[in-house]
């Protein structure tokens, strides 16, 4: 590798390493990702010192042609993907894309294992298996999240004995793996090797809830990077170990983050199908009382005399692509003296951060959304709390119910408010399937109807009020 | 120390690197970040354009192809799904 070739992957490692310490930061964010760009493309124009055919020539006209077109697909594939996808499809898009990187890093590997000789080192041999491994995992599991977060699969896929069987594969995949290392470097077992790990992608996912997906899919995201680093241990490429290493770790700590985010261990989301919450104890969970329902005019009333509201957005809210109307609504409410804030649940929406995603498209300022811990000690000098399309989040049987199944969640504390007026399509249960107490509380007045309908109402009614 | 030595050091450091770097990141930038390291990973470019170069037969060049065109979607797809959730996040004025 020449010198300018390894201070170009130097400057392009100190890019990414930028780019995501950029990242972190809202004001920073958008640059952050940039930075990163730009790193990718520097490194891109710095590889092309180190092509070359097929042992040791030159690269061919028609080769470097048919590496252009690859690219060109590739980025045809992927704009689109990225500018036609709805903001509520967008962590499906990012399993995806992910999936697509697990599958390239496989498809190297694999290529790679291909030029294995006797001479070959063990840890290039081992480098190589642990991408193919890892990178055909995150493949198929992420094309299996994709489709769970599009709702094909209503419930999480059980069966008898999973967890042994899923291991006993694991294991096998391991034998196989530690036969190839040892020096049988046959294609056929390579092949069936990848066989082996797509088949253990797709079983890792399907006994997992789409509530979960989130979780899954940043972790399937640090498998990629984790692939990509262990390619570039054999293809002897530092750039792509930095890289990939980075996304590996700072993937983890991300997906141990969000998994605090809703108590939960990460072990037990990956192997206790949540979403298959007992039945029983579901039932158990129900709660008696009556419903109190209420007329878009009483609710436009109780906003417009209010002198806080918070409106807790979620899930449903961004289904019933209702951003927009909120946003008009809080606008009407401010013109009237209304302090208006929204309070975001960590994991409102279907990824931690979404919600935020979702409204920002609806240009509402980001210094108006307060986090869940910074809201809760203020709830109870909070007037009216609106409640769009959100349900686990506020159920108050997370913090008082010991027998529910997301007892020890953090929520937003919504019944805390003077009234709560929870805008809901029905009274269908939320993502854990479970009944939420808050809805017979003696402040709470339940909207029925469209979300969008129901605040193009609201918003009629405060502007006539 | 050698070169495969000094390859691992990076490695390591690397990793505890990823850690410091998102330790304190707001709920409301994780899927940005998680969708921009996505991104990142699409490094994996690098080593599709490589093997595809050295590549002999049909199979290889096919299975090549695909891993160049699988890498440049997540690299060029990444970047944009990214900046675009990104450019909605606005101050008010």
């Amino acid at each position: 590798m020449s010198t300018l070739t390894s201070i170009a992957f130097l400057i392009a490692s100190v890019l990414f390493i930028l780019g995501i310490k950029l990242l972190a930061s809202p004001k920073t964010a958008r640059q952050g990702n940039l930075v990163a760009a730009l790193g990718m493309l520097i490194a891109l124009f710095a590889v092309l010192p180190l092509l070359h055919g097929p042992h040791g020539t030159s690269v061919s006209f028609w080769k470097l042609l048919l590496i252009l077109v690859g690219i060109v697909i590739g980025l045809i594939v992927g704009a689109a993907g990225a500018y036609r996808v709805k903001m509520t499809g967008m962590p499906q898009m990012v399993a995806l894309f992910n999936g697509a990187g697990g599958g390239a890093a496989a498809l190297v590997a694999a290529i790679e294992f291909a030029h294995v000789t006797r001479a070959s080192s063990t840890m290039f041999v081992v480098s190589m298996l642990c991408a193919a491994l890892i990178g055909a995992v995150s493949l198929s599991g992420s094309i299996i999240a994709y489709f769970k977060l599009e709702g094909h699969f209503d419930k999480p896929v059980t069966y008898p004995a999973q967890q042994v069987m899923n291991g006993l594969l694991f294991v096998m995949s391991l034998l196989l793996g530690l036969a190839m290392a040892a020096g049988s470097h046959s294609m056929v077992l390579m092949v069936l090797f990848l066989v082996l790990a797509l088949a253990l992608g797709v079983l890792m996912v399907l006994p997992i809830g789409g509530a979960d997906m989130p979780v899954v899919v940043s972790l399937l995201n640090s498998f990629t990077g984790l692939a990509v680093a262990a390619d570039g241990f054999a293809i002897e490429n530092i750039a792509m170990i930095i890289a990939g290493t980075l996304v590996g770790s700072s993937g983890t700590l991300l997906t141990l983050t969000m998994c605090k985010a809703m108590n939960r261990p990460v072990t037990n989301v990956l192997f206790s199908a949540f979403g298959k919450v007992d039945a029983a104890a579901a039932d158990a969970a129900a709660v008696s009382g009556s419903v109190r329902s209420v007329q878009a005019d009483e609710a436009a009333m109780l906003l417009g005399v209010a002198a806080r509201v918070v409106i807790v957005p979620g899930y449903g809210l961004a289904v019933a692509q209702a951003q927009h109307q909120v946003r008009q609504l809080a606008d009407e409410l401010a013109k009237k003296g209304v302090e208006v804030s929204y309070a975001i649940h960590p994991v409102a929406g279907r990824m931690p951060g979404h919600m935020n995603v979702l409204l920002a498209e609806a240009d509402v300022p980001y210094d108006q959304l307060i986090e869940m811990e910074a809201i809760n000690p203020e709830m109870d000098r909070v007037d009216v709390c609106l409640v769009i399309g959100a349900n686990d989040v506020v159920n108050p049987a997370a913090r008082e119910d010991k027998s529910s199944p997301i007892y020890g969640m953090p929520i937003i504390e919504a019944e805390k408010a003077g009234t709560v007026i929870v805008m809901k399509r029905s009274m269908g249960k939320g993502f854990a399937g479970i009944e939420n107490a808050l809805f017979l509380r003696d402040n709470c007045r339940m909207l029925f109807g469209d979300a969008k309908t129901s605040l193009q109402e609201l918003v009629t009614l405060v502007k006539a009020g | 120390m050698n070169a495969d030595m000094l390859i691992f050091f990076i490695f390591v450091l690397s990793i505890f690197l990823g850690f410091e770097l998102i330790s304190k990141v707001p709920s409301m930038l994780h899927t940005p970040l998680m969708s921009g390291t996505n991104a990142i990973h699409g490094i994996i470019l690098l080593g599709g354009i490589l093997v595809l170069a050295s590549a002999e037969g049909f199979i290889q060049h096919v299975a090549g192809f695909l891993a160049v065109v699988l890498g440049s979607a997540n690299v060029f797809g990444g970047f944009m799904v990214t900046d675009r959730m990104l450019q909605m996040f606005k101050r008010k004025k």
